[in-house]
């Protein structure tokens, strides 16, 4: 039997190339007309400390991750005993012989939250395991195939060919041998694999051939020893035309900007918004269209690592004054210091952008791994009243295009804005149609490189809408003032009660004009029929797997439909109004502990969510688990409040 | 038309004190920015917190009252995305070597072509008088309730160990000086520091107009007060690197001058080195067409609202199909 719908995982310390395993694995499906979801799973921590991906494997769009896993791909131990009781009833473990006898308490990587945990698992299984062999009999036992490798002998043997005698030198290909024998027990296009293995490394020409001699060995060491392949079932490649890319979420936003017209990125290194600023760094020169650039054929971003987020902040928002697109991407605590900065730019009408990831909070929390905390504190940071747009994409192709739309957002309403993403979105590779360029479209709303009438120019005109005409630093025949302090209407400080609430009404005033302008097809996403058993709300990331979990649900005849609220602030309370009263039940999805976006609904519209079905474990959402807690709800046996907890 | 010294002042109101050093901080900058007739359009002032911060208010160019401490970060923000902008930074000892030390430190290490004035009176003026990071240990100036538990920080000599290439200092009641001070380090190509002594005649009891006039420490042959301070020009101190070799000697030599303080106070240049490479020519390495097509010069999208950029070869690394 033929399968293209498939879940691998490759699991190893971290530093032993798990990542390039599973980047070579997600390109060789893709290569082969299938879609792909994988998603990175990794501790703060540079070397040693356990980490994997999870690639899910379709010839349809796959949105979300699942609890199970078809094949695990192990090289340590630790990978075994982490993951053992996910992979499903037939599937497999591939594993090195050797960690048979390694006695599970010896692995000093096993945190006591997690060995109490696996105990509790284990009593619960009935399971009596002092050993990983002992663990991989138990899994045989309920119908999992184990394949033992002999990672060592196959080493021993790529050294002999290579010419190499310290073996130690090739214990690093460890990680292709097993990719190697999880495609040769797939029985997967060879050619395929080697395409990919040829992209990944296309400028290391000796790491391709040691790699492409491992993979050769791996699908002969399987044709030999493991006859029949895994369970009988081929992942067979499929035929497509259309134009794919393999992308994260923050290549999509960092490419989303470019396009977006940013022009100065400054950021301060954390996880997992980093990613971003280096991905920018190194494309900092790039193509123009010149039908479109006038014949300009070069364009290009300045990258500032700044000192710290304070920096950060406060330099974009000096780029915006002279008349850049600038941004600032960052993580929570990141933000925490930016918000002074935030409020500068919200007195002083600054069309600063800011790409947030949130990540496991408060403090220093999870750093790698994912959360939705920051809701709240996004659409109140810093102190007093000042308008800002928070917008929140849902996944990795609403990053692109939101990146995009948050510049022309704050550069119309002169307001900084807030593209909120998280962890999830940004280390999850995913498979795509190309993204459509042509639906792109700036909109610089009142920005002027010139003055054209005599009179003194005032950077905080009143006028009707409370956008006033803005001119970059540099301007001829004008000047211009900002201050942090209340100011008059040419920038001036002044602490008159009349013009203090003329400047207030000026600037509240534009967020009333964003929320009548922009059109709700960018502010909210609606998902099924319009009648519905429940209607589930969410924001953000979980959107993939509320959309998998709905498909399953109407598989057995529910009906579900979904609003997905991507405009936090302004909130759409209208149109969001309107769908929630006419819900039979509401359920709020989201990755917080105190549903955040319910607080927000209620207070916005006046409307209760009646169910919750939260996760604030560092791990995104399973497709899996939240039809298990959606079905609940629709059966009457749930409580108010769920709380997911899958995820290793 | 020549531009006058009238052509920078705006029309609000000056607040400070009676007697603030502010005043001859602002003039000194208006007869600098007069002087080399730089079009109020291509001159933007940036300030922090603090007394000194509402200086941009009353000179007539682009003014930018930012943060407390944040001044160089605003900045140095501009100046990347417009490098035809001059660029004056201003910022109170609090403010700046305080609050904001860190972006003091950070800016001198990428030699950005802009100068910073730092307003130094030893105390918080707009707080009530509290200790500054340049007040000296064991001083007790006059809204104190203890002497200062701190020793100060050496402004001179942090900026020499930063890597900002152009050091000055000068007194707020010695004008015409001060201002020639400003005019170098704003031609100066690279990141000027020119720090100013400034009395704070409401909060600063101690270092006062009197004070640095040296009133208590008459020449007893004449009865003439003797200056605390002197001009290292006129002592025939060379402060410029003519050679990278001599950078080591170039660097003690100014190291010394700072440390000299009491009944010797150095005002003048102390450092100037244009061999190193500013941030302009630094990107200029890096993207050719800077200095050219700055970020706020680019044209990002035609009149439609479709963008410049082609993101075709930043797709192709990605695709897979």
């Amino acid at each position: 039997m033929g399968r293209h719908d498939f879940a691998w995982m490759i699991g190893g310390p971290q530093g032993s190339g798990v990542d390039s395993a599973a980047n070579i694995f997600a390109r060789a499906c893709c290569y082969g007309g299938l879609h792909v979801y994988g998603e990175r799973e990794y501790h703060s921590n540079i070397k040693g400390l356990h980490s994997y991906f999870h690639v899910r494997v379709s010839k349809r769009e796959v949105r979300s991750r699942v609890d199970f896993v078809d094949l695990l791909c192990t090289f340590d131990a630790e990978s075994v005993v982490r993951h053992v009781w996910e992979v499903s009833p037939n599937g497999g473990i591939i594993c090195d012989e050797a960690v048979s006898s390694t006695k599970i308490s010896d692995i000093q990587t096993l945190t006591p939250p997690f060995l109490e945990e696996f105990q509790k698992i284990m009593e619960k299984k009935k399971v009596e395991a002092e050993t990983v062999g002992d663990l991989l009999n138990a899994a045989k036992k309920s119908g999992v195939h184990v394949y033992a490798i002999q990672y060592m002998d196959l080493i021993k043997d790529l050294a002999e060919q290579i010419g190499e005698p310290k073996l130690s030198k090739l214990t690093r290909m460890i990680n292709v041998l097993s990719l190697g024998i999880s495609f040769g027990l797939l029985d997967y296009d060879k050619a395929m694999v080697k395409k990919a293995i040829s992209t990944i490394f296309a400028d290391k020409p000796r790491v391709i051939d040691m790699n492409m001699m491992a993979l050769d060995n791996a699908y002969e060491y399987v044709n030999q020893n493991l006859g029949g392949g895994f369970d009988d079932q081929r992942l067979e490649t499929v035929q497509t035309d259309e134009k794919r890319i393999l992308v994260s979420g923050f290549q999509a936003v960092a490419l989303g900007k470019l396009l977006g017209g940013c022009r100065v990125q400054t950021y301060y290194p954390i996880t997992p918004a980093a990613d971003e600023s280096v991905h920018l760094e190194a494309h900092e020169i790039f193509k123009l269209v010149p039908e479109v650039s006038g014949g300009e054929e070069k364009g290009s971003i300045v990258v500032m690592q700044a000192e710290d987020e304070i920096a950060a902040i406060n330099m974009a928002s000096g780029a915006a004054l002279a008349g850049a697109r600038a941004a600032t991407s960052t993580s929570g605590p990141g933000f925490s210091l930016m918000v002074e900065g935030l409020g500068w730019a919200g007195m002083n009408e600054v069309p600063v952008v800011v790409n947030y990831y949130q990540r496991g909070a408060p403090s220093t929390g999870l750093p790698t791994r994912h959360g939705q905390d920051d809701l709240r504190f996004v659409i109140h940071a810093s102190h007093g009243e000042f308008p800002r747009i928070v917008l929140a994409s849902g996944d990795i192709e609403e990053c692109f295009y939101d990146a995009v739309r948050t510049f022309n957002y704050a550069e119309k309403y002169q307001m900084p804005a807030i593209h909120l993403t998280d962890k999830a979105l940004a280390n999850t590779t995913r498979s795509y149609k190309i993204f459509d360029t042509s639906r792109a479209k700036l909109e610089r709303g009142q920005l002027l490189f010139q003055i054209e009438n005599t009179e003194q120019y005032k950077r905080f005109k009143f006028t009707k809408s409370g956008i006033s005409p803005r001119i970059p630093l540099g301007t001829p025949d004008a000047v211009f003032w900002n201050t942090g302090d209340e100011h008059d209407e040419f920038g001036h400080i002044s602490e008159e009660p009349q013009n203090r609430t003329r400047m207030m009404e000026k600037r509240m005033k534009k967020l009333e004009i964003a929320d009548r302008e922009i059109p709700i097809e960018e502010r909210v996403n609606f998902f099924g029929e319009p009648d519905a058993q429940a209607t589930i709300v969410s924001w953000g990331s979980p959107k993939g797997a509320i959309l998998d979990a709905m498909e399953k649900l109407s598989q057995e005849g529910w009906k579900v439909n979904f609003l997905q609220i991507r405009m936090i602030h302004p909130f759409p309370k209208e149109y969001v109004s309107k769908v929630l009263s006419r819900a039979e039940k509401r359920i709020v999805v989201e990755m917080n502990y105190s549903a955040q976006l319910a607080s927000i609904v209620r207070e916005q519209t006046g409307l209760v969510l009646e169910n919750y079905v939260l996760k604030f474990n560092g791990h995104p959402m399973s497709s899996d688990e939240l039809f298990d807690a959606i079905k609940l709800i629709l059966t009457e046996k749930a409580s108010e409040r769920q709380v997911l907890t899958r995820g290793s | 038309m020549a531009l006058n010294v009238a052509d920078y002042r705006s029309n609000v109101f000056v607040d400070w004190c009676p007697g603030c050093g502010d005043y001859g901080i602002l003039a000194a900058l208006q007869m600098a920015l007069a002087e080399l007739q730089l079009p109020p359009h291509r001159v933007a002032v940036f300030s922090g917190i603090g007394c000194h911060a509402k200086t941009p208010h009353f000179v007539n160019t682009y003014g930018v009252h930012t943060l407390h401490g944040r001044t160089l970060p605003f900045a140095v923000g501009a100046k990347l995305a417009n490098p035809e902008l001059e660029v004056i930074a201003v910022g109170g000892d609090g403010d700046g070597l305080g609050i904001g030390v860190g972006h003091f430190v950070n800016t001198g290490r990428r030699n950005v072509d802009i100068i910073y004035l730092i307003h130094d009176n030893g105390v918080y003026g707009l707080t009530k008088g509290q200790a500054s990071p340049t007040l000296k240990f064991g001083l007790k100036t006059k809204s104190l309730p203890k002497p200062n538990i701190n020793d100060a920080v050496n402004p001179i000599a942090l900026a020499l160990t930063s890597g900002y290439t152009f050091i000055a200092r000068g007194y707020a009641y010695d004008v015409s000086h001060l201002k020639e001070m400003i005019k170098r380090g704003i031609e100066h190509r690279g990141l000027a520091l020119v720090v100013v002594l400034q009395p704070c005649p409401t909060y600063n009891n101690i270092n006062t107009k009197e004070w640095y006039r040296g009133e208590d420490r008459a020449d007893p042959a004449t009865g003439k007060p003797r200056s605390r301070l002197y001009k290292l020009e006129e002592t025939g101190y060379d402060p410029k690197v003519h050679s990278q070799e001599t950078d080591m000697s170039k660097t003690i030599s100014a190291l010394k001058k700072a440390r000299e303080w009491g009944d010797k106070i150095p005002i003048g240049v102390f450092y100037q080195n244009e061999a190193v490479p500013t941030y302009d020519e630094r990107i200029s390495m890096r993207i050719p067409h800077y200095r050219e097509k700055p970020p706020a010069k680019q044209k990002i999208c035609n009149e439609a609202g479709a963008p410049t950029t082609d993101l075709t070869a930043l797709f192709d690394e990605l695709r897979v199909t």
